[in-house]
């Protein structure tokens, strides 16, 4: 390495610190202010507490209790987990079934999916919640149903896009050996899915769990989300915002995602750019 | 291998799911785009006036002259300020996961918090001037601006690394042998052999600015008046907040269909192009 190089790496080097920094700036300003009296935060959110504006853990027990947040904390768990792990298996037994039966049918069927992807939400927000409601699916379980079939457009393609690069003789031989499809989906071509399984459920995962507007709009203000009772938390106060335990209620959404994204990091940005690829 | 006949199993779950919240839906609500309604029991064929009114009002008029606005400008710093990371992470400098792992985090955060944070620092800050952000549609728009920057900066980012990666290293070596500036190097090999990152992340960031929601809401909610609202805020305002104007908000919400497929269609044959060149 030449002296002139070295130098340019090193300036890069003290560079990337500071934007580093600066990325994280955000984060670390709503950790600091979900330690502060709740007058302390709104006009002065970049002083750090002293001993008259530290209020300890007490924005998170005020915070937790009078928003019902840790019922919401579960809930959005509960529908995250559930339809994440429903969706992935049913989309990938879809995608193969729809690579592997050639027909008019299949490909019609394929052809809505792959359409569906390009409709914004807004098209079918207000008619969905009409058919949603008129089903009474329009609590914590059936949102499930929901989830499935708008989800099923993005994890369908990605899937059979994988299914298409199976060998066709693995499941002839097991087909030899007498297994039925459901055996031969099971045993053999689900096993061998698993790394874009993995990736579709990620993707999945954290859309809903950070969903907003659909939840709002099926479930309402009375088994909300997380992310919906945090905007109602905002809009609902009418000015009478405890900012102490609001900045406790976006610590609580934001610190599962990372924990979440320390762990299995490789997978989720292997997961962004499998997703960003499809288009 | 008579895989045909389980159709019920293996199709017909995603399907119904499918059909209950997007077939069924999608086709109403081109329907009751023409039809004037409070409910969607009470639908009357109304022809194209919902269409006309929409056209005619000036929230949606403003939101999308906002939406076009934003999105160009998010579409070239995001790119710009990503490739300018990548670049950087690819050289040999120290610490280059960590830092990959920083600048990628704000990616994970949803819509309605990224909002919320912004709102507390960006006021924060405007607080020094006497002002907030709902004092004037420009710190909106800014605001909306940064925020996008920050949110996306690191996923585009993670896709030009990938890129950069690609580049066969002796292609830059042959350029430096041959006498080739770092700037020329860059024009004439690094750029033209990234292209098909260009123009995923391109597409990406504009269809992702283009419906944006959650942070729109969270930041601003249209604030002051309706000036900062975009277009899939002010669809959701018309449907919800003024009674009698559900037709038009289910216009304005098949138009904004519209121009997404526009898009959409735009990115695959622009890809299909490109495709058949290398």
């Amino acid at each position: 390495m030449t002296e002139r190089k070295r130098f340019i790496n090193n300036t890069l080097f003290i560079l990337m610190i500071v934007l580093a920094a600066l990325f994280l700036f955000p984060i670390l300003i709503v950790f600091i202010n979900s330690f502060k009296t709740k007058f302390s935060i709104m006009g002065s959110p970049f002083k750090l507490p002293d001993s008259k504006t530290f209020a300890g853990m007490e924005n998170y027990v005020t915070g937790i209790k009078s928003a019902g947040i840790g019922w919401a904390f579960f809930r959005s768990l509960f529908i995250t987990v559930f339809s994440v792990v429903i969706l992935t298996v049913l989309a990938s037994m879809t995608a193969w079934y729809l690579v592997r039966v050639k027909s008019r049918l299949t490909k019609a069927i394929y052809s809505v999916f792959i359409f569906s992807m390009i409709v914004p939400f807004q098209m079918v927000m207000y008619t969905m919640t009409y058919v949603v409601t008129k089903i009474r699916f329009n609590n914590p379980v059936g949102i499930i149903f929901v989830y499935i079939g708008f989800g099923a457009g993005l994890s369908v393609f990605m899937l059979s896009g994988f299914v298409k690069g199976i060998p066709l003789e693995l499941e002839e031989a097991a087909n030899i050996d007498g297994c039925d499809p459901v055996r031969t989906f099971f045993w053999i071509v689900f096993p061998i899915m698993k790394p874009t399984a993995i990736t579709v459920t990620i993707l999945n995962a954290m859309w809903i769990w950070n969903d907003y507007l659909l939840p709002y709009l099926i479930l309402g203000t009375q088994s909300k989300t997380l992310p919906v009772a945090i905007q109602i938390a905002m809009q609902g106060a009418y000015g009478s915002v405890n900012w102490g335990g609001f900045m406790a209620m976006l610590v609580l959404a934001i610190v599962p995602i990372i924990i979440f994204y320390l762990f299995c990091q490789r997978y989720i940005i292997e997961g962004v750019i499998a997703g960003a690829v499809k288009g | 291998m008579g895989i045909k006949k389980y159709f019920p199993l293996f199709v017909l779950p995603t399907l119904a799911a499918f059909t209950v919240s997007f077939i069924i839906p999608f086709l109403m609500g081109i329907y009751l785009s023409f039809n004037k309604f409070t409910t969607v029991e009470n639908a009357k064929w109304a022809g194209f006036d919902n269409y006309v009114r929409a056209f005619t009002n000036n929230d949606f008029l403003n939101a999308l002259w906002f939406t076009v606005l934003f999105t160009i400008v998010s579409v070239v710093t995001v790119n710009i300020f990503a490739f300018l990371l990548a670049a950087a992470l690819t050289k040999s400098i120290r610490g280059t996961n960590i830092f990959r792992t920083i600048f990628f985090m704000p990616n994970l955060i949803g819509g309605i918090v990224l909002g919320y944070i912004w709102n507390l620092i960006i006021n924060g800050v405007l607080s020094y001037f006497g002002v907030d952000i709902s004092f004037d549609a420009k710190y909106g728009f800014w605001g909306l601006v940064i925020l996008t920057n920050w949110q996306l900066i690191g996923y585009m980012m993670v896709i030009y690394i990938a890129g950069l990666q690609n580049i066969p290293r002796d292609l830059n070596e042959a350029a430096e042998i041959d006498g080739a500036t770092s700037w020329q190097s860059l024009k004439n090999v690094t750029i033209p052999m990234l292209m098909p990152s260009v123009t995923i992340c391109t597409f990406l960031t504009l269809t992702n600015s283009f419906k944006l929601f959650d942070q729109n809401l969270a930041l601003t909610a249209g604030a002051p008046g309706r000036k900062t609202a975009m277009l899939a805020l002010d669809i959701y305002n018309t449907f919800y907040g003024r009674a009698g104007w559900q037709g038009v908000g289910q216009a304005k919400a098949v138009i904004f269909f519209l121009i997404a497929s526009l898009i959409a269609f735009a990115q695959l044959k622009f890809t299909s192009g490109k495709e058949v060149e290398s």
